[in-house]
């Protein structure tokens, strides 16, 4: 179980969380919803420990974070899989040897296993015979699936997602929500995802919430945040420009 | 008006300070790796490479030159007073206590510094140390360590080249090429050559590995803003760096010699 308590974030001087609280359930789908710079992915940094607060606790099955030292941090990250934006997938290293990173480091396979077990994974999501390219000769939708293989190797109990689908076309879009979808039914993970794209966000959650100004504003099953009545939620989920909500650097006519 | 200057000298020593001291507590973060396993051996010895063995050519070619200049003026002025037998001395000590440490150490920090700086910044910049750290991995332990140890380790082998080649090149331009005896030469550069020149002078090389190592790490570390930013932490770390070698340089040797 994943549970954020009263957190605050500010980044020189500029507050971006103000006392989130979520709670996130084993083996529910979670997404976050909000504007682009409404801190999302700050949010998504604090669950996994890259980012610690300035006030409040990040719990992780009844750990709070604040309370471990690097080591024990690592220990507990081995529960989560991450996949980035952009993917960050290590670029001095070839698709397999990214994938078996985690396995690497953290278990005493042979490369040769190593290289057998990240094959299975990138089959998993769809990729075969490409485990000996470099991620630089891959197109975006690719390295977004090899990002998961590397997620999903160590065989992670929570899955992070910054941002799945953005910047892919619709057709690839909508086939890494179904690898979403496909990874929490075969792998039983707990997921929290961060997105804008509410077509995304529909297809893979149980649960949405929506981050405004620094906090919560509605969290609710995916049907109550369609139908919800809230001007706020209902102008994001929407899509229009005209609403409740203030644009940042946009002053309108 | 005094305490507008006050301000101002504050402003303008703010940035040094801060990143003095988180320099101070990468060096601190890098100490409390270094000795835990599991120990990076095979980055190491790519580090090794890249910052030893790919600088080899350049170091090389900047030694070689260095001792025949060396020699060439040294030889000229000395000729005026009688005393060209002196040459070899001159070109010995100055490649070993000074010029071997500093000048391989300015080369690399332009070569392997900046790339350091400039794929560790990248890496920053496109969230791969993020995914390092989801991945249970401890960026200082994965990445600064090895390439700090590399430094302290290389930058000595490389001025044992350089000291050599540089005698080298100063004996081809003395003996070769302005006819003086090759055996002055060579008793001028033992009778006056000892041990404790060569010791510390590599004591200022292993410094200097340390130290070049750190802050371009460091640059990498700290990248923000994208290309640009990738761009201001490349020629940070080398600026910085060379002015850290020069600087200590001089403490260091009045201090060790």
């Amino acid at each position: 179980m994943i549970e954020l308590v009263d957190i605050y974030k500010s980044f020189e001087g500029k507050e971006v969380l103000r006392g989130v609280n979520l709670k996130v359930e084993k083996g529910e789908s979670v997404v976050v919803i909000g504007g682009s710079g409404s801190g999302k992915s700050v949010l998504l940094k604090h669950i996994i420990g890259l980012l610690k607060p300035d006030r409040g606790t990040v719990i992780i099955d009844s750990t709070d974070l604040s309370q471990l030292n690097a080591d024990d941090l690592n220990e507990i990250r081995k529960k989560f899989g991450m996949l980035f934006q952009a993917a960050a997938l290590f670029d001095s290293m070839s698709v397999w040897e990214n994938v078996g990173f985690g396995l690497k480091r953290h278990t005493h396979m042979s490369d040769t296993d190593i290289k057998e077990a990240a094959v299975q994974k990138l089959k998993m999501v769809g990729l075969v015979g490409i485990e000996d390219v470099m991620p630089s000769e891959l197109s975006g939708g690719m390295r977004k699936r090899v990002g998961l293989a590397r997620a999903i190797a160590m065989e992670p109990e929570i899955l992070l997602y910054d941002e799945p689908t953005t910047g892919l076309d619709p057709i690839m879009a909508d086939a890494i929500n179904d690898l979403i979808i496909e990874m929490r039914e075969k792998l039983n993970v707990t997921s929290v995802a961060i997105t804008h794209d509410m077509k995304s966000a529909y297809k893979i959650a149980d649960t949405i919430a929506m981050l405004y100004n620094g906090v919560i504003i509605a969290r609710g099953k995916t049907e109550e945040i369609k139908n919800t009545s809230d001007p706020v939620v209902r102008q994001f989920i929407e899509g229009r420009a005209v609403g409740p909500i203030h644009l940042e650097g946009i002053e309108r006519r | 008006m005094l305490l507008k200057l006050i301000e101002l000298f504050g402003a303008l020593i703010e940035k040094p300070v801060e990143g003095i001291g988180r320099c101070m507590l990468l060096l601190y973060s890098v100490f409390k790796e270094i000795f835990k396993p599991p120990f990076e051996i095979r980055n190491l010895l790519k580090q090794m490479q890249e910052i030893g063995v790919n600088s080899l050519p350049v170091v090389l070619v900047t030694a070689v030159f260095t001792g025949m200049v060396l020699a060439l003026q040294s030889f000229t002025g000395f000729k005026r007073f009688g005393a060209e037998g002196l040459v070899g001395s001159v070109v010995a000590l100055s490649m070993t206590r000074e010029l071997g440490p500093v000048l391989s150490a300015l080369i690399v920090t332009g070569r392997a510094g900046a790339a350091m700086a400039a794929e560790l910044g990248t890496m920053k910049v496109t969230e791969q140390i993020d995914a390092l750290e989801t991945l249970a991995t401890n960026p200082v332990k994965y990445l600064v360590v090895p390439r700090f140890l590399s430094g302290m380790i290389m930058l000595p082998a490389l001025a044992i080249v350089t000291d050599i080649v540089g005698i080298i090149g100063g004996y081809f331009v003395t003996v070769v090429l302005l006819g003086a005896s090759s055996k002055a030469y060579l008793r001028a550069t033992w009778d006056y050559l000892e041990m404790h020149d060569i010791y510390n002078g590599l004591t200022k090389a292993c410094f200097f590995g340390a130290a070049f190592t750190l802050i371009s790490c460091y640059k990498g570390f700290y990248t923000r803003g994208g290309a640009e930013g990738v761009g201001r932490a490349t020629t940070g770390a080398v600026v910085a760096s060379s002015m850290t070698i020069l600087i200590s340089d001089y403490f260091l040797s009045s201090w060790l010699f």
